[in-house]
């Protein structure tokens, strides 16, 4: 009789904080925990009461990391109950400020996180010392991404330019001149790290994914979408309820999320480069083939692939975006309040990120629903380990726990809303 | 200046206030950022600096509002319990194989005492905020206006604030 734990507190190089727990008996895994430090749903409460124009602002400190993410989905479900539709040239630096976004939160996942993993390094910092100009590269990309996010979000983080049918300011065509010089290189460089990554040495493993991202008639689907599941099926994003239940674990604040009934399903990059291979951008297509990938990829340790995939193509389509930019009219279309209900998804970097808010005949948040990707993916993320590490639990117990910890990085969890401050030990100065 | 920190939690917030107070009080030609800690964008924002000032928020015991001047940067083993998996200490260490650091880092840290989701910069920690923003802006003042400091930063000042 053999018993085994692995137990990781405080995984390293996922955002915010997680633990895991992996116990197993005579060779057979008999329990797996998956605990997320998420903050309990306090901004849904946060919400109520509040005027129907704050959601924008008062969500987008959900995250740090991915705060327009959460500015969009916000947006899209108020301008949805109010009846007005942001279309044009407004839409189109919604976009823009979008792609920055992906650009930004890619590039730190890439190369400061996830590349570490398959070149042997404890961290992206160490690794910075023998792959320089890897890191010199994803600096430019955060760049041209923080450029693009600060010049139409008002700032580098939480946005402030954001309102509900627009912008409170637009910018001239001549501003985005040298936005597009940066994302020229950027994409060059984009490219470079695709052929990179593409050469390392992933593990052999394939999960039987089903996935759920948003698919648009003509676009990679990012801002906006109807939800479509692998097998096929699609329903309108105002079903949502309908279809994506959530209920709470007892060892997690995280809740996990049921789509049909059935947990367990997967959002983020592999999710969106399976439903929509077909509408990314010739030029991504291309980098993702000349990175031996196929229309589907199941091996989650691709996924940096496929993030780099989505790093050119978010390059790409801006650097479309601005081309083709006009100045609009008018920087934001009038929202008036309208009492009723409105649904909006978007993709934010880890995957679909969906609101819902019920206005009242005072124009007043009456009831707020913020279901994140992070929640979504949670049981999926355990069963993808429950899989990996069930063939191996005679590794050692170190090797076993750095593959636990490599699994759980491969989704991007992001754990909203951690604290940064510096836990300071005054004597070791 | 770089202020660093999260708006959400509480005095964890008090980075970003020492900065947009002294967005205000300075010459436009000294960049004045905030950053959530993403040791990238320090990295960027920092590059080529001949001095940058870091303020972000710290728990090591001592009374709220407690300004802990010059953090030594080099000192990063005890930050590893930060409960944010990415942060100062880690741009430090990135820089520093970048050959990316600052010739003068200079780290402010504000003692804070709540860090709750949306809680309240509480008293003691706005009082140390505006006191910080003042000391710097003072001493920014001086070197800037005695050396005529050489910024980097030319595509980082379209933030509009």
């Amino acid at each position: 009789m053999t018993h085994k734990t692995v137990r990781l507190g405080g995984l390293s190089r996922v955002e915010g904080e997680a633990a895991l727990l992996v116990r197993a008996h005579d060779g057979r895994i008999t329990d797996l925990q998956l605990n997320i430090y998420e903050p309990p749903r306090f901004f849904e409460a946060l919400l109520r009461g509040r005027s129907y124009d704050e959601p924008p602002d008062i969500t987008a400190r959900i995250c740090g990391i991915c705060p327009v993410a959460y500015q969009m989905s916000a947006c899209q479900a108020i301008e949805a109950a109010c009846g007005v539709d942001v279309s044009g040239p407004l839409r189109d630096l919604r976009l823009l400020l979008y792609y920055g976004e992906w650009i930004e939160s890619h590039t730190l996942h890439v190369f400061l996180l996830h590349a570490p993993d398959f070149l042997g390094y404890d961290s992206g910092m160490a690794m910075a010392v023998h792959h320089r100009d890897h890191m010199e590269r994803a600096l430019a990309l955060k760049k041209a991404g923080n450029e693009l996010v600060a010049t139409l979000g008002g700032r580098a983080i939480h946005p402030v330019n954001v309102r509900l049918g627009g912008f409170y300011r637009v910018p001239r065509r001549q501003e985005l001149a040298p936005l597009a010089e940066q994302l020229r290189r950027a994409r060059e460089h984009a490219i470079t790290t695709a052929a990179w990554v593409a050469g390392f040495d992933f593990p052999d493993v394939q999960h039987d994914y089903r996935f759920l991202a948003l698919r648009h008639p003509d676009e990679y689907a990012i801002l906006s979408g109807t939800p479509t599941v692998s097998e096929g099926s699609t329903f309108p994003v105002q079903q949502w309820p309908a279809h994506v239940v959530e209920e709470q674990v007892p060892y997690s604040t995280a809740v996990h999320a049921r789509l049909d009934g059935a947990g367990g399903y997967l959002v983020g990059a592999l999710a969106r480069y399976a439903i929509n291979f077909d509408r990314l951008s010739p030029l991504a297509r291309a980098v993702a083939r000349d990175a031996g990938l196929e229309d589907v990829c199941r091996n989650p340790f691709q996924s940096i692939v496929v993030r780099a995939v989505e790093i050119v193509h978010a390059c790409d389509e801006a650097l479309r975006v601005i081309d083709a930019y006009t100045e609009p009219d008018t920087p934001a279309v009038p929202v008036e309040p309208v009492a009723g209900t409105g649904h909006g998804a978007s993709e934010a970097p880890r995957g679909t990120l969906y609101h819902r808010y019920r206005i009242d005949e005072n124009g007043l948040i009456a009831d707020a629903d913020i279901v994140p990707p992070t929640a979504q993916n949670q049981a999926r993320i355990e069963m993808d380990l429950h899989e990996l590490i069930a063939p191996r639990l005679d590794l050692p117990q170190a090797e076993l726990a750095r593959l636990c910890e490599r699994a759980v990085r491969n989704h991007d969890p992001c754990i909203s809303c951690s604290a940064h401050f510096l836990d300071l030990n005054i004597d070791a100065r | 200046m770089i202020g660093v920190g999260n708006d959400a939690r509480g005095d964890d917030a008090a980075g970003l206030q020492v900065a947009r107070l002294l967005r205000d009080m300075l010459p436009p030609r000294i960049l004045v950022a905030e950053s959530s800690g993403d040791p990238m964008h320090l990295v960027a924002t920092w590059s080529g600096a001949q001095l940058a000032i870091v303020i972000e928020a710290v728990s090591s015991g001592a009374a709220p509002g407690t300004v802990h001047h010059d953090v030594s940067p080099r000192l990063t083993h005890p930050w590893q319990g930060s409960s944010h998996a990415l942060g100062l200490a880690d741009a430090i260490a990135l820089a520093a194989a970048l050959d990316r650091l600052p010739r003068d880092l200079h780290i402010y840290g504000i003692e804070g005492a709540d860090f709750a989701v949306e809680a309240p910069v509480t008293p003691a920690v706005q009082a140390a905020i505006r006191e910080t923003a003042q000391a710097i802006g003072r001493r920014l003042k001086t070197i800037a206006g005695g050396t005529g400091i050489q910024t980097n930063f030319a595509s980082f000042r379209r933030h509009p604030r």
